[in-house]
């Protein structure tokens, strides 16, 4: 059947009902075309095992940051609805009755993420405030007809399902009804009565349950239309005391928008209390300590990978949910490339895994680079019996995984450690975000970077106090972590510890060095260098350091020894090709393309796709024997604003016959001149496809001309966010 | 000193302090926190510590953001791909100004490429000579691009199988070439060939090395950041260049139309024989690129099933790429293929199609949203269900709209709806805003294929391509040959008159009185009314088009051109 046609544009295709019901498992996609027997459908089920982990680990630990947030919103709905249901004779409180409580929520930039706020939210008020939450979105509600329709077909839905379906057959008939205001307070009459005999026997009676207030979401508050929230808010108010209302407003930007929407008039009539979620850096930092800091996935990328994803999330869009994406591309891609993946999973898994792995298998773990540099290391007799024996092979790659754990342990404890020592240091010399620490670390050997030298150095100016917070943390750090690795530097620590604790008691007896150590903590951090340097100077010269000095000393070069024997870059350890992904390249080409480049490439250097030695030409002008519409296109490029089409036809035919001549000197001109012609309209219609140019309407005009619009601004890819 | 300063300060001592003391203090001070600064810097580091220093003074936790840093990393990975384009030289270019041009450049850089040497052919050598030779000879007084056609003309000369049509008609072109004024800018086309005819033959080959010399310059200023004030200069000279491309609202160049071209308009059909003889070049290289591609159909199998949706962009026809992968995966699967391009398409289509066809519901439902929230019912209550939908040009006039791009993308969020869709258009990913990325979930492949978009381009219109809406002459002979003598009477009146006034710009069309008493004076009605049964009936046709005047007056028109109405009455007078 064809799919093209000129009167219609949509094409349907069932196939038999016997055939389809052989469907293809998706595992079957996963082999690469080269052959099936590498392990290919293990590998698929352990992504998919580890994929769900890492998603229910990032659910858990969004609820988790959301929980605070929750809890306070919740509180404020339970506290202000109790206020609403207070009869009071007050004069204060009858101006009260009449503003709608309202909470503000401010919840930043990146929209992606806020359904998933608002589900949960949706779902925790359910269950504990009300049964009455509706949420509703701007692009559904153009209207006041439409906001009243969504808002009461909602609130009767979820109605009907707390209630078991008994009002089912009211629910439709209403369906027809007219929506209006009244409908929906008549409604909440009815279903307060009826719900009011059941109620005590219920535990809702911290204050007056008995008419459960209506939670209105309005998910992204900025796009709503200002006449629909005016008339909404006005009119509601009029009827609080009978319809107990409650807003939410998600806001993006600040809320400051609530006072540039409504008016005063409007916005006096709400009650507005103001929440704040979790900035998203930090929600992405915690993400990265529980994804990726941690050896409880196997799984790691690259620095290149790694900075690639954050450059997107820092730079486009701050969308945690994007930045997951990324990181479920990246453990596809490298389950789907990287046949030794199949070693990616837990070590005793691993290990057994070893066991079974086939001759071809071996052979691809020969072939890594770095087991072969590891191979290069061994005896020659080990080489020997590494390369031939298949036993001996498997052994090794056993042991060579332990390691690799056993490096992934203590690195991230040293990278904790080093990262609680330099995070707080004046100007940041590592990043404050462990994250940046991090990418150093992976990128190279930290400690030839001129960063990290300057961070030890002022290190060396720290003082006791600050030392000592730091040591703690650090102590915690190593106390937190389940694996004991690391047992006598987190020992060392504590002894560290104790040592300045006992260094108090002396320095209490020498009185000078204590005031000046006061003394010193007042002034400002310049200050500090300052006189520490000349102190230093000083001491230098006096060949005589104090105690807490010396130990200060001690500790920095423990540090040091710490980061230089647990920090290596992953590119040293033998097999870290099993569990480390680095094709950045993949990742961005998939994630955040550039379609403009791709067409500025296809048109101006045809070579780079077409790799063919005729095209190949200097940069910035191509051969006359290009695709045609790169030739066209090129021309046009030398016109302003306007462009003449039976010039540019001409140019073109020049460039044209000036190729075609000296191959067919021959041929009869009449039809060549055509066949030249043909090739250059269909260019420019394909031009005009992609929308290099444009016509003008002009049709009286005597000249036929083609305006140019190649855009000259770029806007970036992103549209802004918000409406 | 230190202790000194600290006892000092303890005891509190009140003492005249003279103006010169202050001034001595003061820069006093300034020498020393400048040392000290010195001092940070000497300890700290250099270049990214000052940097972040100054987004240290706002103190909150705003993110040191390196852009320097991040387009490195960005550069650099693209550099290892294979595919995606050259960033890193590119970007400047791919988002530049557009600047003034000469209007002569075009067929001067024609000019050029015609004559760039071809690397692989020893003919060259041969052929080389002859150009060159032919170029002193045209005259000074004519502009570039005669020029170039004069050097057709020779070379259709020097070939002697031309036919003697063709050199008559690139005489007559140069002829009206040289009637044609350029109102532009004849003086600096002088210059320009005076300079040219300076320079003697050679002048491509010089103004070649000049502009790559030119490039060189700009690119050496490019990559010295540190003299900030070139850089800056630069700068202005853009904004400058950028004003000047578009201040003016007349933008001049020739004159010429195509109707002196004497070229036959061509219908689609034909146009697209006369393509299909001409053989596709790199044909090879054209293969080799579809096979990469064709190698990724399982991965994309496998992605659309994990909850991606891919979406192909690239030069070149997509739509031969899509319609393998159909023909190779789907053939087991529902699938719904969407010409995006297709002018009648809309979204209420492409729902219907999906409730009709697949989902087998006969009704109607009161709205598109009705409708979409039916079919996400459907899809979620019943995860057997599985569909595919292949959207061909997802940008195209009628589905870039806000509400159809919403639409498509909820569709395409539903976990067992899987999307694969192909964008052309230069701006497509602006259509997106986060909401709506989100939704689509998208994963970017780069599809340059360098096939036309016949089918895409088939429902474009073109000035170069007759327009299948128009009338053409071949159906307005056949229509009035069915008709009565007195009919085609009628018409041929109505034509005259219309040819009589096509000089008018302000002619809207004869009036019915004024029609209707020169039809009487010709004998060919008796009343108005077989008048207005006869208008009926071209009406009927699409021969006539009538038009309510300012006065209330009827005013009757035929939409066809003078031309192909000249040589109907040709053709008619030529049978009679």
């Amino acid at each position: 059947m064809a799919t093209s046609s000129v009167s219609k544009g949509c094409f349907v295709f069932k196939p038999n009902y016997k055939k389809r019901k052989i469907s293809v498992p998706i595992e079957d996609y996963f082999d690469t075309k080269k052959n099936a027997s590498e392990d290919s459908k293990l590998r698929f089920e352990t992504y998919q095992l580890m994929w769900q982990q890492m998603k229910s680990e990032t659910e858990r630990l969004q609820e988790e940051l959301n929980k605070n947030l929750f809890d306070s919103l919740i509180e404020f709905l339970q506290k202000s609805h109790c206020g609403l249901q207070k009869s009071s004779r007050d004069w204060g409180f009858q101006i009260k009755l009449r503003e709608i409580p309202t909470a503000a929520l401010v919840l930043g930039v990146n929209v992606t993420d806020h359904d998933s706020v608002f589900r949960s939210l949706t779902e925790v008020l359910q269950n504990t405030v009300t049964p009455h939450v509706v949420s509703l979105q701007a692009k559904d509600c153009p209207d006041m007809k439409h906001f009243l329709q969504k808002l009461i077909s909602q609130l009767m839905n979820c109605c009907v399902d707390v209630k078991s379906n008994e009002e089912g057959s009211v629910h439709v008939t209403q369906k027809r009804t007219h929506y209006s205001m009244d409908l929906l307070f008549d409604w909440y009459k009815t279903v307060t009565q009826k719900a009011e005999p059941k109620l005590p026997s219920k535990k809702r009676t911290t204050c007056q349950w008995q008419s459960p207030p209506v939670v209105l979401v309005l998910k992204d508050m900025e796009s709503f239309t200002t006449k629909v929230l005016q008339d909404f808010i006005t009119v509601s108010s009029q009827h609080l005391h009978e319809f107990p209302l409650i807003l939410i407003f998600g806001i993006a930007t600040s809320p400051v928008i609530i006072h540039r929407l409504l008016p005063h008039a409007v916005s006096s009539l709400l009650c507005i209390e103001l929440f704040q979620t979790l900035s998203c850096k930090e929600h992405l930092s915690s993400v990265l300590d529980k994804v990726l800091l941690t050896t409880q996935f196997p799984f790691k990328i690259s620095e290149k990978v790694l900075q690639v994803l954050t450059n997107i999330f820092l730079y486009h869009d701050f969308s945690i949910q994007n930045f997951i994406k990324g990181l479920q591309l990246s453990l596809l891609e490298h389950f789907y490339s990287q046949p030794l993946s199949v070693l990616c999973c837990d070590l005793p898994e691993a290990k057994r895994r070893i066991n079974f792995l086939s001759a071809n298998q071996c052979e691809n773990i020969l072939r890594l680079p770095s087991f072969q540099r590891h191979v290069e290391k061994q005896t020659p007799e080990k080489q020997v019996a590494l390369l031939t024996n298949e036993r001996s092979l498997k052994e090794e790659a056993q042991s060579l995984l332990e390691n690799l754990h056993a490096y992934h342990v203590n690195y991230f404890l040293a990278l904790k450690c080093l990262h609680n020592f330099t995070s707080s240091l004046p100007k940041y010399p590592l990043g404050r975000q462990i994250r940046e620490l991090y990418c150093a670390c992976l990128e190279r050997n930290i400690w030839h970077s001129k960063e990290y030298s300057s961070a030890l150095q002022l290190l060396r100016m720290l003082a006791k106090d600050e030392l000592m917070t730091m040591l703690q943390k650090c102590s915690s750090v190593f106390k937190s972590s389940s694996e004991n690795q690391l047992d006598n530097t987190a020992k060392k620590i504590e002894e560290f510890l104790a040592q300045f604790q006992s260094l108090d008691d002396v320095k209490e007896e020498e009185d000078s060095s204590g005031s000046q150590a006061k003394g010193l903590q007042k002034t400002d951090l310049y200050h500090l260098q300052k006189s520490l340097l000349e102190m230093k100077e000083l001491r230098r010269t006096n060949k005589k350091q104090t105690r807490f000095e010396v130990l200060r000393e001690k500790v920095v070069d423990f540090i040091d020894c710490l980061v230089r024997d647990y920090l290596l870059p992953p590119e040293t350890q033998p097999l870290h090709e099993v569990v480390y992904f680095s094709a950045a390249n993949i990742l961005r080409e998939h994630l955040n393309a550039a379609p403009r480049i791709a067409l500025h490439t296809a048109l101006n250097n045809p070579y780079y796709y077409l790799k063919n030695e005729a095209l190949k030409s200097e940069e910035g002008c191509i051969p006359n024997i290009a695709p045609d519409i790169c030739i066209a296109y090129k021309l046009h490029l030398e016109c302003s604003r306007l462009i003449n089409l039976v010039d540019w036809s001409e140019a073109f035919a020049t460039v044209v016959t000036a190729a075609e001549d000296i191959d067919a000197k021959a041929a009869p001109s009449e039809e060549m001149s055509e066949i030249i012609q043909y090739p250059f309209i269909s260019s420019t219609l394909v031009q005009t496809h992609i929308k290099c140019n444009k016509k003008s309407n002009n049709e009286g005009f005597p000249i036929l001309h083609v305006i140019l619009i190649t855009p000259f601004l770029y806007t970036g890819w992103f549209p802004p966010t918000l409406q | 000193m230190n202790k000194l300063e600290l006892k000092e300060d303890k005891m509190l001592k009140v003492q005249f302090v003279g103006d010169d003391d202050v001034l001595n203090h003061i820069l006093d001070r300034e020498g020393g926190t400048k040392l000290k600064k010195e001092r940070v810097q000497l300890l700290v580091n250099t270049k990214k510590i000052i940097k972040k220093s100054e987004c240290e003074l706002e103190e909150d936790d705003q993110e040191v953001l390196k852009d320097e840093d991040y387009v490195e990393v960005l550069g650099t990975n693209v550099q290892d791909s294979l595919k995606n384009g050259s960033a890193t030289e590119g970007g400047n270019k791919v988002y530049s100004f557009q600047n003034r041009k000469k209007p002569e450049k075009m067929s001067k850089l024609a000019s050029e490429l015609a004559n760039t040497p071809r690397k692989n052919v020893s003919l060259d050598v041969k052929n080389g000579p002859e150009i060159m030779i032919n170029i002193p000879q045209s005259s000074k007084g004519h502009s570039d691009s005669e020029k170039v056609q004069l050097k057709n003309n020779d070379k259709s000369e020097y070939i002697s199988t031309t036919p003697h049509r063709l050199r008559k008609r690139l005489i007559v072109r140069s002829h009206s070439e040289s009637e044609s004024e350029y109102s532009a800018s004849n003086s600096e086309d002088d210059e320009e060939v005076a300079q040219e005819s300076e320079e003697d033959t050679k002048t491509f080959v010089g103004s070649q090395k000049s502009e790559a010399q030119n490039r060189i310059v700009s690119a050496s200023i490019c990559k010295e950041t540190a003299s900030k004030k070139m850089k800056r200069e630069k700068t202005s000279d853009l904004v400058e260049e950028y004003f000047e491309a578009h201040s003016s609202s007349k933008v001049l160049t020739s004159d010429r139309t195509l109707q002196k071209l004497k070229r036959d308009k061509l219908d689609q059909q034909s146009l697209r024989q006369l393509l299909s003889k001409v053989p596709p070049s790199f044909s090879a290289e054209l293969k080799q690129l579809n096979q990469q591609y064709e190698n990724l159909f399982h991965k994309w199998m496998l992605q659309l099933h994990l909850g991606f949706n891919i979406v192909l962009y690239g030069l070149g026809s997509k739509r031969d790429l899509l319609e393998r992968f159909r023909t190779t995966m789907l053939q087991d699967s529902i699938h719904v293929v969407i010409n995006g391009f297709f002018p009648g398409i809309t979204v209420k289509s492409v729902l219907n199609s999906i409730t009709e066809e697949v989902l087998d519901y006969v009704g109607t439902f009161r709205s598109v949203l009705d409708q979409l929230d039916w079919i996400i019912n459907r899809f979620k209550e019943d995860s057997s269900l599985e569909l595919f939908l292949l959207i061909h040009n997802l940008d195209s006039q009628m589905l870039r709209g806000d509400k159809s791009q919403q639409i498509i993308g909820q569709l395409s969020s539903l976990h067992n709806v899987y999307l694969i869709a192909s964008i052309d258009h230069l701006n497509a990913p602006l259509m997106w805003d986060h909401a709506k990325q989100s939704l689509y979930n998208w994963l970017w492949y780069e599809a340059t294929t360098y096939s036309p978009y016949t089918e895409e381009t088939s429902y474009e219109n073109s000035l170069l391509v007759k327009q299948s809406g128009s009338l053409p002459l071949s159906s307005l002979t056949h229509v009035l040959r069915s008709l009565t003598p007195n009919a085609r009477g009628i018409f041929r009146l109505l034509i005259k008159y219309q040819l009589d006034n096509q000089d008018n710009p302000s002619y809207i069309g004869l009036s019915f009185q004024d029609f209707y008493q020169q039809c009487r004076e010709a004998f060919l009605v008796n009343s108005d009314l077989t008048l207005r049964a006869q208008l009926t009936e071209f009406r009927d046709h699409k021969l006539i088009r009538t038009k309510k005047g300012t006065d209330g007056v009827e005013y009757l028109l035929i939409p066809v051109n003078s031309g192909t109405l000249t040589d109907f009455l040709e053709k008619e007078e030529e049978e009679v």
